[in-house]
């Protein structure tokens, strides 16, 4: 099965080991992921204003670049895959709009002009939303090492559950990355705060405020016995990653614990080794409680 | 054979109406009225990028851009000469960068507010994929950026038309530095040549070169191919 693939600007930067785990797990499930041959930012936030025509364009034109792929050929699926949970929100709230909002689309393509129209083909799907389709018994199937005894918490943040019609899952009561682990046999951690904000962008400006969020979240999976927390936003693996810096100098008694993509999980359980799972990338480094756990 | 008469046309220089030949670049057609450069003219040849200028056609709402030595005039066209975009020029020590986003978010922070609009793209004269080598940029592909802009001639268009106020050939300029000197690195021809240079192999053809008359250099240049 050949999908087009979107990585988005971060998974090609700071989170290069959610793109190659990405890539390399799903090859390994058949998935032959194939990068969108041109494509540019998604547009991020200022997309998600309604009545900001302008920053419309950049996700449009991405979806515009879907279908060019199924007319040339080199995918013969509609259905583009997204990793980065604002891209993956970002695409596919400016995908609904454009199929409803007319207004918006004629807008949009007098700008354009003589640039190939949107047809609104393109459907937005998240990678977790294609595991759940092929099944996690076929993920089960693929494991070589499985994740025993490692106790995983699942993070879901807020891009990927809000808003309810667009979430990958159910907003309340997500499980999605809970049963993927469960295939992966990990222990799965469960905790109350798994889809409560990380302080996404106030990180940049307000870094106390992303620390004092982070830290809730963080303590809750701790006191829970867990291992490591999973996530599929490459914000809230920052946030609750590399801010504990941050947070240890607010609250000293912190003890810091593993923040990992879940397509790091699949790779080591799928056992690809370092070169798919590039555990060295994560801060804090994840691989102490690995090697304890004989994972690694 | 007699050349026909070239058939005259009418082109607005700043709103100025001039009778023309319809068959002269935009900087011909001006110099024919009159027009002298002082700025905004260099190679002539389309390839130093020094004659960006802006115009646009008789019954069209668009506004385009060109190197004035390359396009021809059309009838009714409106004209005028961007001979300089205001761009800072940002100094950095190419040795001491690192080839990633990073480096592009630290000297140009504003193209993170690219909107991907595609109107750099559309205002190139040299055809260039312009919001794709930002966007490339943007996303640390160093190699995709040098390789889609290395047409660029920095006629400074796409900085003028571009909303979100980013200097595109700025981006480009230090996207092909970062690609040679990291991606590429440096060969060993460049660094032969430069010891040959350094160890003064040269230096008795360069001063023969200095000592000849005007006609036998210029003799010696214009066949200096087949003498290879």
């Amino acid at each position: 099965m050949k999908l087009p693939y979107y990585p988005g600007c971060t998974l090609k930067t700071t989170a290069k080991s959610f793109d190659v785990s990405t890539v390399a797990t799903a090859w390994a499930l058949g998935i032959e992921l194939v990068e969108l041959p041109r494509w540019n930012c998604c547009g991020t936030v200022h997309a998600l204003a309604k009545d900001d025509v302008m920053h419309y364009l950049a996700p449009i034109r991405n979806l515009v670049r879907v279908e060019q792929m199924n007319d040339e050929g080199l995918v013969d699926d509609n259905r583009v895959v997204t990793q980065c949970a604002m891209c993956y929100n970002t695409l596919k709230r400016a995908n609904q709009s454009a199929k409803e909002d007319l207004e918006k689309m004629t807008k949009i393509r007098d700008f354009m002009e003589k640039e190939p129209n949107y047809r609104g083909s393109a459907e937005v799907v998240h990678m977790l939303e294609i595991l759940k389709k092929i099944g996690f018994e076929k993920v089960s199937d693929r494991v070589e090492k499985p994740l025993s005894g490692l106790r995983v918490a699942p993070y879901y943040g807020c891009l990927l559950l809000r808003p309810r019609e667009f979430g990958i899952d159910d907003s309340d009561k997500p499980s999605v990355m809970e049963d993927l682990l469960g295939a992966l046999g990990a222990e799965v951690v469960d905790i109350p705060f798994k889809s409560k904000c990380c302080g996404a962008y106030h990180t940049v400006q307000m870094k106390e405020v992303a620390a004092d969020l982070s830290h809730r979240i963080l303590s809750q999976a701790a006191e829970a016995g867990a291992d490591l927390v999973a996530t599929a936003c490459p914000l809230c693996e920052y946030n609750l990653g590399d801010r504990q810096k941050e947070i240890k100098k607010i609250f000293r008694e912190f003890e810091s614990i593993p923040v990992v993509y879940y397509t790091q999980l699949m790779a080591l359980a799928f056992g690809q080794g370092e070169e798919a799972t590039m555990f060295g990338e994560n801060d804090p480094d994840p691989r102490p409680i690995l090697k304890e756990g004989g994972l690694i | 054979m007699e050349k026909n008469e070239s058939e005259m046309i009418t082109i607005y220089v700043m709103g100025k109406k001039h009778l023309v030949p319809a068959d002269l670049t935009i900087m011909k057609a001006m110099e024919y009225a009159g027009h002298q450069f002082k700025r905004g003219a260099g190679c002539r040849g389309g390839f130093c990028g020094a004659c960006a200028t802006i115009y646009r056609t008789k019954g069209s709402y668009k506004l385009q851009g060109a190197l004035a030595c390359q396009k021809i005039v059309e009838d009714g066209m409106y004209i005028a000469q961007i001979p300089f975009s205001p761009a800072e020029k940002k100094t950095y020590d190419v040795r001491e960068l690192r080839p990633d986003a990073s480096t592009f978010l630290e000297y140009y922070p504003e193209i993170a507010r690219c909107l991907s609009c595609n109107t750099c793209t559309k205002s190139c004269p040299q055809d260039i994929q312009v919001m794709d080598y930002v966007q490339a940029a943007l996303r640390g592909d160093v190699e995709e950026a040098a390789k889609l802009s290395f047409d660029c001639l920095s006629c400074g268009l796409c900085a003028v038309r571009c909303p979100a106020e980013i200097v595109p050939y700025n981006i480009a300029q230090l996207a092909r530095r970062l690609y040679s000197r990291y991606i590429v690195g440096p060969t060993e021809h460049v660094l032969k040549r430069v010891e040959e240079v350094e160890a003064g192999e040269f230096d008795e053809g360069i001063e023969e070169l200095k000592g000849m008359e005007r006609e036998t250099l210029q003799h010696r240049y214009e066949t200096r191919e087949k003498r290879l």
